[in-house]
């Protein structure tokens, strides 16, 4: 099976700050990937360079077969690379509806353009990420917790086929992240999540394979087992988590 | 005359505008640098220092030195208090919000023209020179206080510089415009600087003008050209950077006085004002600066 | 940004123009003119609201775009000899194409540095007209003659110079860009102009070039500022550089600002307010500049919303 993602050679740097260092990742279709990694080990660097919100300074991107490495940001969405933000940026001022009803009637312009079409996807992504009884309420009026599940609610009104979720239960209650880890297994039905995650049970739970990045680099990458396992990894990282 | 000396007097009188516009351009500058805000009535000071001047050395009589020293100290005084009074009122409740600011210093520069029109009226009026000495020149002679108004301002310009570089005072300025919420949490008062840095800029122009004045006459609406020439130093010397203001403002007298010897003014302001939109647009660093932070 | 309730918004706004067909027959013949007049130039503060209200771009440069249309339709009248429809749409063109000129230039800043960019290139307009005085007048201005503005179909012929006509003609033209309007906000184009205005940022990860959206934005705007331009230069047959100066820029602005940035009325509600404002002070004053500099100041700092956003906020959420 051919990868649905992989990057040679992929570096950035930051002055003289090499944020993200000779990185070859290779993504299989399908798969729920989590990206962990101590604070300032390059993950949100990583996949922003994937979703095209920084450029490069050096290597490729393929996705799908073709090389996006210089295409803008919007055209990888069109393509089907969706990024969550890891700070809540919601429309505040708009309505629950109006911004998923942005993704939705985007995914919809070749198709039908009808009022009810857009209306049946925007409702769709609210029921299943539990929010649509808020459509009509104004984003900003939501809870933190129901502001990230619309993040993922915009997200999936893309109908992505890489979903790339930055630190998505980050001040979720325990409560929220059972019914996010929930929703994640079912969006990956249908998609393949990129997921950044803090919440080592969460990641345990949901990865399929884990990637660890260390100072710019993949440091291991494996199954849930062997990262566990792996003593690199435990020293730079889960040996200074508390 | 000849080409030669025909030259060397348009450079002076480009000289005796740099200086003028270096001053004005810097209290512009330091107005953006520190508060990140653009003061549209910028000019609108300028024109209040000249029609003071005029106030002033009107009222005071006697020798034009003796009014003209007193215009000097008064008019900048004036013109910093109404500033301050006008950014504590209005500014100051905006937070500082840029785009609200220019709505606001917009409304400033229409209120400040109409009085101005209103009190003042419509009439160009001349202030006398404080002396009338004329240096002669083998070609030609050349007043002797247009030369005073360049080394003046030469003077203020490298007080301010001493005063941002060497005191306390440019210290806690700089401190702000690195970085505003970091000052506040090491207990400088941010308001008060942003206060007393608007009152500073308008008295600069406020000052330019008084200098001028004797030079070129009051009028209600001679705060027009100052603003867009300040604009212009400011863009392209890089805006906040006191270093490029005054060589943008050197380059910019210098050209304008060559050029508009040569051109039609209005073609001369054309092609300057176009070039400077140009520069915003693809170099908006400014053509000296280096990107702010 | 309601969803429910189109029939509400258009039984509103079609309600407007009926009121103002109505007006016709029965104000007095001063206020007719004046009314006639501040409808050309409340599309003009549509036009401007269109950017300023919906994609949240402030420019300081729009009279270059109203100017555009003034002049284009102005000089093809008196110097080509154009008929009116004509002239009409030459004025537009050239309000268009400056436009996107100006917008593919301009849009490269942000903030700040696209009203000081805004305000020079209509700068630098204005002074090319004061140039080019031998075929613009100068800051004289010119006057379109009176028997060139006259509209014909085959036999019959409508004067413009013609109170009815004119203010009818006036009345159409705000109508058809007041519908427009309003289906474009309602459209899913303005739910995307709305979103670049919030957050630009996020709407690009939504897969939209906000740039091509930012720019569609601005020719439409011009296209409209345009065609008031070009309708004032042909129903009150004056073309003048002031209407080109920065002054013309910040009056749009002001409009907008006190009538409710980004509401479908709100530019018609200003433009009259305003009028009506400077009416009755006249009596007073002929300070008018200090007027809509005082207005400027307060409206900032306490009413930034303007009527219409005010309203809508406290009362009627579904306001379009």
């Amino acid at each position: 099976m051919m990868p649905l993602l992989t990057t040679k050679g992929l570096s950035r740097n930051f002055g003289g700050l090499r944020a993200i260092d000779n990185v070859d990742f290779a993504l299989m279709p399908g798969e729920i990937r989590a990206v962990i990694g101590p604070n300032g080990a390059g993950k949100t660097t990583f996949v922003s360079l994937v979703s095209g919100r920084i450029q490069p300074s050096a290597g490729m991107i393929v996705f799908d077969g073709a090389d996006i490495t210089n295409l803008p940001a919007y055209v990888r969405v069109r393509r089907g690379i969706a990024y969550t933000f890891q700070l809540t940026s919601v429309y505040a001022n708009l309505s629950v509806y109006a911004n998923v009803a942005l993704p939705a009637q985007l995914t919809l312009r070749h198709g039908s353009h009808s009022k009810s079409a857009i209306q049946a996807a925007v409702m769709s992504a609210l029921e299943r990420t539990g929010l649509a009884d808020r459509a009509h309420m104004p984003a900003g009026q939501l809870s933190y917790g129901h502001q990230r599940l619309l993040e993922v609610a915009m997200g999936l009104a893309l109908k992505p086929r890489l979903l790339i979720l930055d630190e998505p239960t980050q001040g979720l209650a325990d409560s929220e992240i059972d019914n996010f880890i929930t929703l994640a297994r079912e969006i990956a039905k249908n998609a393949t999540v990129l997921l950044i995650e803090h919440n080592m049970p969460v990641v345990m739970q949901l990865a399929d394979r884990i990637t660890v990045f260390n100072a710019g680099k993949i440091l291991a990458e494996g199954t849930p087992e062997a990262i566990r396992g792996n003593v690199a990894v435990q020293e730079a990282y889960l040996g200074t988590a508390p | 005359m000849h080409f030669g000396p025909h030259l060397l007097l348009a450079a002076l009188e480009g000289l005796v505008t740099s200086a003028v516009l270096a001053l004005t351009a810097l209290g512009l500058s330091l107005v953006f640098g520190v508060m990140r805000v653009v003061n549209v009535a910028h000019g609108e000071f300028f024109m209040l220092g000249a029609v003071l001047a005029w106030a002033i050395t009107t009222a005071i009589g006697g020798h034009p030195a003796l009014g003209f020293l007193a215009a000097l100290v008064i008019a900048p005084l004036i013109v910093g208090a109404i500033a301050l009074v006008a950014e504590r009122l209005v500014l100051r409740r905006l937070n500082y919000n840029p785009e609200a600011t220019i709505v606001a210093t917009i409304g400033m520069l229409y209120i400040i023209q109409q009085l101005a029109l209103t009190f003042y009226g419509p009439e160009a009026r001349p202030v006398e020179p404080p002396f009338s000495y004329r240096i002669l020149l083998p070609w030609f002679g050349y007043s002797g206080y247009k030369l005073s108004v360049i080394a003046t301002s030469a003077l203020l310009l490298i007080a301010t510089w001493l005063v941002l570089t060497h005191t306390r005072i440019g210290l806690v300025m700089r401190a702000t415009q690195y970085d505003s919420e970091t000052a506040q949490a090491f207990g400088i008062p941010v308001g008060r600087v942003y206060g007393g840095v608007f009152a500073l800029g308008a008295m600069l122009a406020a000052i330019a003008a008084v200098l001028i004045v004797p030079i070129s006459q009051a009028h209600y609406l001679m705060g027009q050209d100052p603003l867009l020439l300040s604009f212009i130093v400011v863009i392209i010397g890089g805006l906040g950077s006191l270093r490029g203001t005054v060589v943008a403002a050197v380059l910019i007298g210098l050209s304008d006085g060559i050029i508009s010897m040569f051109f039609s003014p209005t073609l001369a302001k054309i092609i300057a004002t176009l070039l400077v939109a140009m520069v915003l647009v693809f170099r908006p660093q400014g053509l000296f600066g280096t990107a702010s932070r | 940004m309601s969803e429910a309730s189109p029939a509400k918004a258009y039984a509103l706004h079609l309600g407007v123009i009926a009121l103002l067909f109505v007006l016709s027959f029965l104000l007095p013949e001063y206020y007719h003119g004046l009314l006639a007049r501040i409808m050309v130039l409340a599309v003009f503060a549509m036009g401007y609201n269109m950017l300023f209200g919906y994609v949240g771009l402030l420019s300081l440069g729009h009279a270059m775009l109203f100017a555009a249309g003034l002049y284009g339709a102005g000089l093809a009248v008196i110097q080509l000899g154009w008929s009116v429809p004509l002239a009409f749409l030459g004025g537009i063109a050239c309000g268009a194409v400056l436009a996107l000129v100006i917008g593919l230039l301009a849009l490269r800043t942000t903030g700040v540095a696209f009203m000081i960019v805004t305000m020079m290139f209509a700068q630098v307009f204005y002074l090319l007209i004061l140039y080019f005085a031998a075929w613009t007048g100068g800051d004289q201005g010119m006057v379109v003659p009176q028997p060139a503005r006259v509209l014909s179909f085959g036999t019959t012929s409508l004067e413009l110079t013609n109170p009815t006509v004119r203010y009818l003609t006036a009345l159409g033209l705000f109508s058809i860009v007041l519908l427009v309007k309003l289906a474009m906000v309602r459209s899913r184009y303005g739910r995307v102009l709305v979103a670049i205005r919030e957050n630009e940022e996020r709407t690009k990860m939504l897969g939209y070039d906000t740039f091509s959206n930012k720019l569609a934005a601005v020719v439409i705007s011009g296209t409209i500022c345009a065609a008031s331009g070009a309708a004032y230069a042909l129903l009150f047959g004056y073309v003048g550089s002031s209407f080109a100066s920065v002054q013309y820029s910040i009056l749009p602005l002001l409009w907008v600002l006190l009538g409710g940035a980004a509401t479908t009325l709100g530019p018609l509600i200003g433009t009259l307010f305003m009028y009506y404002v400077i009416d009755i002070t006249s009596g007073y004053t002929s300070a008018y500049l200090l007027i809509v500099g005082i207005a400027l100041i307060l409206l900032v700092l306490f009413f930034p919303k303007g009527i219409l956003g005010s309203i809508r906020q406290r009362w009627l959420g579904w306001l379009p």
